[in-house]
Formats: structure tokens, sequence, C-alpha cells
């Protein structure tokens, strides 16, 4: 994940796609990385924007198995987030990890 | 090897479809085989019918059809990235009331199962990010 929530409909297409990977009971995982981590910002609301609240999404990804969630330290940091402020359990890894990280998935879908 | 490929920025406001294009073309020059393209995101206006630009500059539906029809190239919009942004099969088009085909030959529309196919199938899936 890089981008952040309600900018466009880029979110919600993503999580399309991991809803459907986790249907055909394929082992998803993700990370967020940059703006990204605004996903899980707990307090969002887009009901002024008239936007699918892609919150509620991720709140019910744990219904479909997705609870590998990761999050870059550095992104959170220059945020100004602590993982406190997310609203599911995510797990941090630093920047330095991220590659190597990455290395270990059969299939990475940029985001 | 197999690849698979998803181009996710329309033909004029990203650099997927050319990098993917060009990518494919490597591909094959070096024996691989491409299995699919999944469009998706604004991608999914690489095919649309009337596209018409000027002769002089690079058509995408042209090099998307010549490499489907050369190379047997699986080209799939997604439905619901396609549908949310107007462009509709035929099917779909009628069931609406509507009399266009905007869906380009050489495509199809079908859903995100494809491209979960397409994971799997392929030795390697590439995205090509939108802008």
């Amino acid at each position: 994940m890089r981008h952040p929530p309600h900018g466009s409909i880029h979110v919600q297409e993503q999580l399309d796609i991991i809803l459907t990977l986790a249907a055909f009971d394929r082992a998803v995982s993700l990370l967020f990385l940059d703006e990204s981590v605004f996903q899980l910002f707990r307090g969002q609301s887009a009901e002024q924007y008239d936007h699918k609240e892609t919150l509620a999404i991720f709140d019910a990804l744990a219904l479909y198995d997705v609870d590998d969630l990761w999050v870059e330290a550095e992104s959170l940091i220059e945020k100004g987030l602590v993982s406190e402020q997310l609203t599911l359990p995510v797990k941090t890894i630093s920047r330095a990890r991220v590659s190597q990280f990455m290395s270990g998935f059969d299939v990475i879908l940029g985001g | 090897m197999k690849f698979a490929v998803q181009i996710n920025s329309s033909p004029y406001a990203g650099a997927a479809g050319e990098m993917g294009y060009q990518f494919i073309l490597a591909a094959l020059a070096s024996g691989h085989s491409v299995l699919q393209i999944f469009f998706y995101f604004d991608g999914i206006y690489h095919g649309l019918a009337a596209q018409l630009p000027p002769d002089d500059e690079r058509q995408f539906l042209r090099r998307w059809s010549q490499l489907s029809q050369q190379h047997g190239i699986d080209l799939v919009i997604c439905i619901s990235a396609a549908q949310r942004r107007g462009l509709l099969s035929l099917e779909e088009s009628r069931r609406q009331n509507r009399i266009d085909q905007d869906l380009a030959p050489g495509f199809r529309i079908s859903g995100l199962g494809q491209l979960v196919e397409a994971t799997i199938n392929a030795d390697r899936f590439i995205v090509f990010p939108g802008a």
C-alpha cells in the first residue's frame, strides 16, 4: 500500500483485489508505506465526500483471514503517527528490512 | 518463463501502458511467453474502442491488438473498474438500454478472478503502476 485513503478510488479498488485474493484462499499480507499509513488511522470519516468508508473494509479483512498487517516504522514517524492511533493491530518493520521482507513473497502487487 | 502483466494507468495519464508494452516486447524477444495483460484502475481506458489518436502518434489499440493476435495474449479488462468508469461490454450496454459498443476488438471484460488466476499460472506477475 502506498496511497492515502479517499484521495481517489485507488484504495477501494485495491481492497477489491485483496478481497478477491482472499476469496480464492490466497494468503495475503499487507504492508503500509508512505501516506498509506493513514488508511488505518482511527477516527477518519469519508461521509461528507460521499465516499465509501474504506476503513470499515479494512476492519472486516480479518473475517477473510487477512490479518498479517505490517507498517513501515519510518513512514509512521514521518506522518507523525504511532501505531496506537491505528484501528487494527499491526506489526512494524524498519525501512532497511522492507526489501528483504518483500522477497519472502511469491507475488507482490505494488500499491 | 511465463509472464502476466497488470496495467494500471490510462493511455495518456501515466506510463504503465508504454512501459508494460516495451516490457512485453522485450520478454517475447527473449523467448518468454506472456499469458495475460490485466487492465485495472484507470488502465481500463486502454480498452476504449473509439480511441483515434492522430496517425503520427503511438497507437495503443493497434499495439494491444497485435499482441493479442500475433502472440495469443489474453487482454482482460476488470469488470468492476470498467463499469465504474463507463466502459461496458456490449451485453451490459444492452442491459442498460445503451446501443454503443465501447469495448475495442480483442479485449474481453472479466472479473478479478482472472487476475488471481494469472498470479497463479504465471511464473512472474509484473505490475505497471498508475500515475
